[in-house]
Order: structure tokens, then C-alpha cells, then sequence
């Protein structure tokens, strides 16, 4: 089992850990529902050295991306920009979901998931030799994501000299290197906040001084629920290589326009010539009971779906899930739990961002 | 560690059973069986009157993580559930032996052969099961 270099302070903080992907993981270290809380309401922190740094050196890494990604790496023209992309098999199947940043044109960064890391790379290198882009997965490296509307506060003064005035001059959704730490104003809570990543042995010190400055620890417990209510995707779930990002609600991140060539998009542009089958929807229960995953969607004179992640939103209060079902799909199906059909409403995610509730109950 | 009172029985599947001084039955899920689950968002229990054997799946409690059947350790009859949880799920983690009981039963001698465990045999089976 693979362990991060947070590892040992979160089996002193009393963690449950769990195998998540390989990796033995925190999943909450008391209440998750505190946890969730204290990420829309205030600040928590997640050690998320799981996820793989990826650094892509050399002068043809624009071009490898514009040929690897569904989103347009042309659209980063400042340094420090960064862009949410799925990398697609030719047939148009989802390989992984990332973030790209641009930091000059002989260097851009990648965080992958932890669990595709490994065919990632591979399917990376392949393609990075005939350009003659270095691909280095940064292992030597550990992330922490501290998140919520107070985060980007009491981070700032834990900051090393050299990141402080960069980190706090920051946008949303760019980041900074400064050193060997790489400051990121990027998230997967809906929340505010950033993603640090810093050497493997500066990160114990960082997550201890978090905590003294009043920083929660949160667990993967807490941070699905998060990303969950802010309608962001996990990937293995809500989409894998079986799945197209048109199909997964990710066609904002996939530009079709233009002449640019990236693997996958023949195959995007027959399916959207075709028509899609089918559409992945946010789902708001009407009754008491919790939406899970692979629950059957039942539609009204239209065929059926299923839930691809489901919890109990702490936010909202209700259940909320992510279900992928037929594209004719109007505005209210049901959903079998347990044996049960209850009612659901159909709705746009996300259900909360910013510490507010983003649909109406 | 989880706490495990010495005056109540217990089962493998993690239930508890506290005999009234009426003779009636309150059931419960144990700490370890709270903690496992992890925080509780919803918990539906039994109506009153409904009749129950031996091994019933009696109730559900789900947590953000799970959703677990609780079953019967004996057969009997229902004289109430905790309403208080339709509100309060939460009352099972902060008080799994006292105001998070799920039910209360008038039991009929069903026993279902299922084996009731002491407080030291059910915390050598929590121990065993890691």
C-alpha cells in the first residue's frame, strides 16, 4: 500500500484510513459532516499528495497538449493559466480528467488522479516522443488543498517569503511556482482556496502549522461530498473510457470549433452529427433516503438511467446525486432505492458553491 | 476504543438489546457499529404494532457512506420506534445506547437460535474483526 508523506499525522490525529486506489488514505478524522461544513463555512485542508504532478519540459509541450487534450491549451496564454481538460481515446472514451498550467512555453504542469497516474503516463510518453517533450511524474512532490471562503487568509502568512506576495496577487483558477513550492488559486470543493504543491518533507511542517492557524483537516470523506454538491465530476463514476465527455456534462470543456486535431474529436463530432443517447443530470431526492451510486433512474415513458455518485448533501440538507440518463430526460424521474422507487427532480448542477445553495429546494 | 456497557446483550451484527423492567426489549446499534457507519443522515425504524421474527431487517440506518439493515435479534412485537431520529439521526452517533435506540419490543420467546452475546464476548468479536 502506497502512503502519502502526510501519512503518519493523520494516524496521529486518529484518521480512519482507507485504501483508496493503493493509496492508504484519511477518509474523515471525526465528523464528516463537521469536516464539509468547515470547508463551505470557514477553512479545511486535504492532503491530496495521492494525485500525480506531471511537469511536461521541453519547447513542444503546447503542441503535445493541443493533440492530447479536448480543451484548448491555446487558450492559455498567460503564464501561471490553468485549464480543466479530459484526455480522450480516439474512440472518444474519457482516459483521465486533469488540470493543465501553463507556466512558460518550454514547461507546463499536470495534476492527474491518482488511481489512472499510471496509464496516463504511458499514454503521455507515447505521444511525448515523437515530439520530444520530457514527461518527469513528480513523486518527489506532496499537495495540500486548503479550501473555503477564510483558506486563502489563513494560508497567507504560512507561506515561504519567496510565495507570498505572487500567491496573494493570484486570480482564480492560475497559480505560481516560487522555489520548489507551486501555488495554486484552484480547488474541487466550490470553495475559494488553494492547492500547494511543496517537497515531500516540507509538507509535514506545513500541515501542522495549517492546523495551528485553524485550518481543519478534512478527509476524502468530505471532499467527495464537496465536490459533489459543487457538481464537479469524479472520475471513475461519473465518467470513464466507456463514456464520451459530451455524455458527462463536460462539453464546456471540449472546443469541437477550429482546426486543431486532438485525438478523440472525429469521434465527438459523429457522436454530436448523431445525436446524443444520453445526458448526465444533477438529481435533487423529494423524499427522506440517500442517492447512491448505480441506483437505477426509472423515467416516465422514456427508458431508464442510473446514479453515478449520490450522498447526503450537509449543505442542502437532502440527497443529491449525478446520473447519467436518456437525453430526452424533462424534469422529474424516479430513483430505486432499496427496492423503492421515490421521486427525484431533475436539476443543473452545481447544488452549492460559496457557501450558498445554488438551486432551489 | 468503542464503549461496550456491561449490562447489555449483543449480536454479531452489531445490535444491542436492553431488557425493560416491564420485560419489553429496547434495540440499538452498538458504538463500533456508529463509528464504523460514520456520520448518520437518515434512519427509518419500525411502526408500532408491526410483528417481528427472529433475523427481521427491522430498520435502516444509512450514514454519508452506507446504508446498513438492522435486524432482530428476537421475535416479538413492536410497541414503539425512536421518532426522535426522523429529525435527530445524529442521536445514534452521539449516543448509540441511549437516546439513539432504534426500537422498543414486547418480545414472544422467538429466539431464532441466534446467539446473544455478553459485553466481553461482543468485544472479543469487535477485537477479532479488526
Amino acid at each position: 500500500m502506497k502512503r502519502t508523506p502526510l501519512y503518519d499525522q493523520h494516524v496521529a490525529a486518529g484518521a480512519r484510513i482507507v485504501d483508496f486506489g493503493g493509496w492508504d488514505m484519511p477518509v474523515a478524522y471525526g465528523s464528516q459532516i463537521e469536516e464539509h461544513h468547515a470547508v463551505r463555512r470557514d477553512a479545511g485542508m486535504f492532503d491530496v499528495s495521492h494525485m500525480c504532478t506531471v511537469d511536461l519540459r521541453g519547447a513542444g509541450a503546447r503542441a503535445l497538449l493541443m493533440r492530447l487534450l479536448a480543451n484548448d491549451v491555446g487558450r492559455l496564454t498567460a503564464p501561471g493559466k490553468a485549464l480543466y481538460s479530459c484526455m480522450l481515446r480516439p474512440d472518444g472514451g474519457v482516459i483521465d480528467d486533469l488540470i493543465v498550467y501553463f507556466l512558460d512555453e518550454r514547461w507546463f504542469r499536470l495534476v492527474v488522479n491518482a488511481g489512472t497516474a499510471d496509464k496516463d503516463l504511458a499514454w503521455i510518453r507515447e505521444r511525448a516522443k515523437e515530439i520530444g517533450v520530457a514527461v518527469v511524474p513528480r513523486r518527489d512532490l506532496a499537495m495540500i488543498a486548503v479550501q473555503g471562503p477564510n483558506a486563502r487568509m489563513k494560508t497567507a502568512a504560512l507561506l515561504p517569503e519567496a510565495c507570498r506576495a505572487q500567491a496573494a496577487a493570484l486570480g482564480i483558477f492560475s497559480a505560481t511556482p516560487c522555489d520548489e513550492w507551486f501555488v495554486a488559486r484552484t480547488g474541487y470543493t466550490g470553495e475559494d482556496g488553494y492547492e500547494i504543491v511543496l517537497p515531500a518533507e516540507e509538507a509535514p511542517a506545513l500541515w501542522q502549522s495549517l492546523q495551528a492557524a485553524g485550518v481543519a483537516p478534512c478527509g476524502l470523506g468530505a471532499r467527495d461530498t464537496l465536490r459533489l454538491e459543487a457538481g464537479m465530476n469524479l472520475y471513475g463514476s461519473d465518467m470513464d473510457e466507456s463514456v464520451s465527455p459530451l455524455e458527462s456534462g463536460l462539453a464546456w470543456t471540449v472546443v469541437l470549433e477550429g482546426t486543431r486535431d486532438f485525438i478523440g474529436k472525429e469521434a465527438l463530432e459523429a457522436q454530436r452529427a448523431a445525436g446524443l443517447a444520453r445526458k448526465l443530470v444533477g438529481l435533487l431526492l423529494q423524499e427522506r433516503g440517500v442517492l447512491r451510486a448505480h441506483q437505477r433512474v426509472v423515467v416516465e415513458g422514456g427508458g431508464q438511467g442510473e446514479v453515478t455518485s449520490g450522498t447526503f448533501s450537509p449543505t442542502l440538507e437532502r440527497s443529491i446525486a449525478l446520473a447519467r440518463v436518456p437525453a430526452a430526460t424533462a424534469t422529474s424521474v424516479s430513483v430505486d432505492i432499496r427496492g423503492r422507487l421515490l421521486p427525484a427532480r431533475v436539476v443543473k448542477p452545481p447544488f452549492a458553491r460559496n457557501g450558498k445553495i445554488m438551486i432551489e429546494l | 476504543m468503542s464503549k461496550i456497557p456491561g449490562d447489555l446483550r449483543y449480536t454479531k451484527s452489531h445490535e444491542w438489546l436492553r431488557t425493560l423492567p416491564d420485560g419489553s426489549i429496547e434495540i440499538g446499534i452498538s458504538d463500533h457499529a456508529q463509528a464504523a457507519l460514520g456520520d448518520l443522515v437518515f434512519v427509518e425504524v419500525p411502526e408500532a404494532g408491526r410483528t417481528l421474527s427472529a433475523g427481521d431487517a427491522c430498520a435502516v440506518v444509512e450514514s454519508v457512506k452506507a446504508a446498513s439493515d438492522v435486524y432482530s435479534p428476537v421475535g416479538g412485537e413492536v410497541i414503539a420506534g425512536n421518532d426522535q431520529l426522523a429529525t435527530k439521526p445524529e442521536l445514534i452517533n452521539a449516543d448509540p445506547y441511549g437516546q439513539g435506540w432504534i426500537l422498543r419490543m414486547r418480545p414472544t420467546g422467538d429466539r431464532g437460535g441466534a446467539e446473544l452475546l455478553d459485553a466481553t464476548a461482543y468485544a472479543a468479536e469487535v477485537a477479532a474483526a479488526g
